[in-house]
């Protein structure tokens, strides 16, 4: 049976998640609190459109959510956001509960409330910093709400540390080498491996000592 | 009625925030009201002797601002449900706020946010009740 997903936003937000979810084969709900906005969105997408205010507990049951896999709230206010995922989780038993939140501050106190929550400006700004700071970077990953990052770094034959052992590689003390990528091999380095160019090594930082990682490895200086 | 001088911290400052600021400044207590449109200030009475903070009440740094690390009551009756409940939450299991009322118009709200420890007060159903005595 298919998964159903219960979307409550606006704009072309809103459009465009319940397009991504219905291609991706979820049945889809998307409540939006503009009365043309949904009568537009019914025109446009094969989903049910509901046009009320998703955190009313009433409005829900009677959209039939009740039994649904997935809420997603990703309205312009946090507030909104808290209270339709809170209520989705604790008075309908929603599985997933998931805030697109604004304010980038909001990931950790919604967190410490008990709500799921991404921002996108958040994510945005980690990716930027990254890829015009270092080409080399091919991911990254934030851990932790941002506390780590786990980055892969390709060892190009430019990098200072090709040829090197692990062990005489200056890493800052917050910077941890967890896998080297070497073929179709994964590594897990001693001090004695010796990183080889073609190499791409997987490495865990603290958000404040990335670049100074990114450079001794990479001796990058952009 | 309290012997002692409380800190308390009114978000919201309609005619029920104003109203309830008002009463406990004039109490002796210290109160702190907070809005985001500073004309609301305008609803609170010349014996009013507190401190006005103009900001939206959702964003940790004005809460802060409000000092409310030192508030022993936090009273969130905008005419907004999700904000007053957000406020009361971040308040009470981020901030560690002793004691944190919360208006709530929706009477369906009410039941999930007891759940979450949060104290409120549903304006419909206390208007309702006051209906029904007169009857």
């Amino acid at each position: 049976m298919a998964m159903k997903a219960f979307i409550c936003g606006s704009g072309r937000l809103l459009y465009f998640l319940g397009r991504a979810f219905l291609a991706k084969g979820y049945t889809v709900t998307l409540v939006t609190e503009d009365s043309g906005e949904a009568a537009e969105l019914a025109r446009r997408l094969n989903a049910t459109v509901v046009h009320g205010d998703g955190s009313d507990p009433g409005m829900i049951e009677e959209a039939g959510a009740s039994d649904t896999d997935v809420v997603v709230a990703a309205l312009p206010h946090d507030h909104d956001n808290l209270a339709i995922c809170q209520i989705a989780s604790l008075r309908f038993g929603v599985p997933h509960a998931l805030a697109l939140v604004n304010d980038p501050d909001n990931e950790e106190v919604f967190s410490k409330l008990g709500v799921s929550a991404v921002s996108a400006t958040r994510i945005m700004i980690d990716v930027i910093e990254r890829r015009a700071a270092h080409g080399e970077i091919s991911k990254m990953l934030p851990l932790g709400e941002g506390k780590l990052s786990l980055a892969e770094v390709d060892i190009d034959s430019d990098a200072p540390v090709a040829g090197e052992r692990v062990a005489d590689v200056a890493l800052p003390s917050t910077a941890l080498l967890v896998c080297v990528l070497r073929g179709q091999e994964a590594i897990i380095p001693h001090g004695d491996t010796v990183l080889e160019v073609g190499d791409r090594v997987v490495v865990i930082t603290s958000p404040e000592r990335h670049g100074e990682t990114l450079r001794v490895l990479t001796g990058g200086d952009r | 009625m309290v012997a002692s001088s409380w800190y308390v911290i009114v978000v919201g400052c309609g005619r029920l925030g104003a109203y309830v600021a008002n009463q406990l400044s004039l109490q002796g207590h210290d109160v702190v009201v907070v809005d985001i449109n500073k004309e609301a200030f305008g609803h609170l009475s010349h014996g009013f002797s507190g401190f006005l903070v103009e900001g939206d009440a959702t964003e940790l740094s004005v809460l802060k601002q409000a000092k409310i690390e030192q508030a022993n009551l936090v009273i969130a009756s905008t005419r907004r449900d999700n904000v007053n409940l957000m406020v009361a939450q971040v308040a009470k299991t981020i901030l560690g706020v002793p004691r944190v009322i919360a208006r709530v118009f929706n009477p369906e709200r009410e039941e999930t946010y007891q759940k979450l420890g949060v104290e409120t007060v549903c304006s419909t159903i206390v208007a309702g009740n006051s209906f029904l005595f007169l009857i």
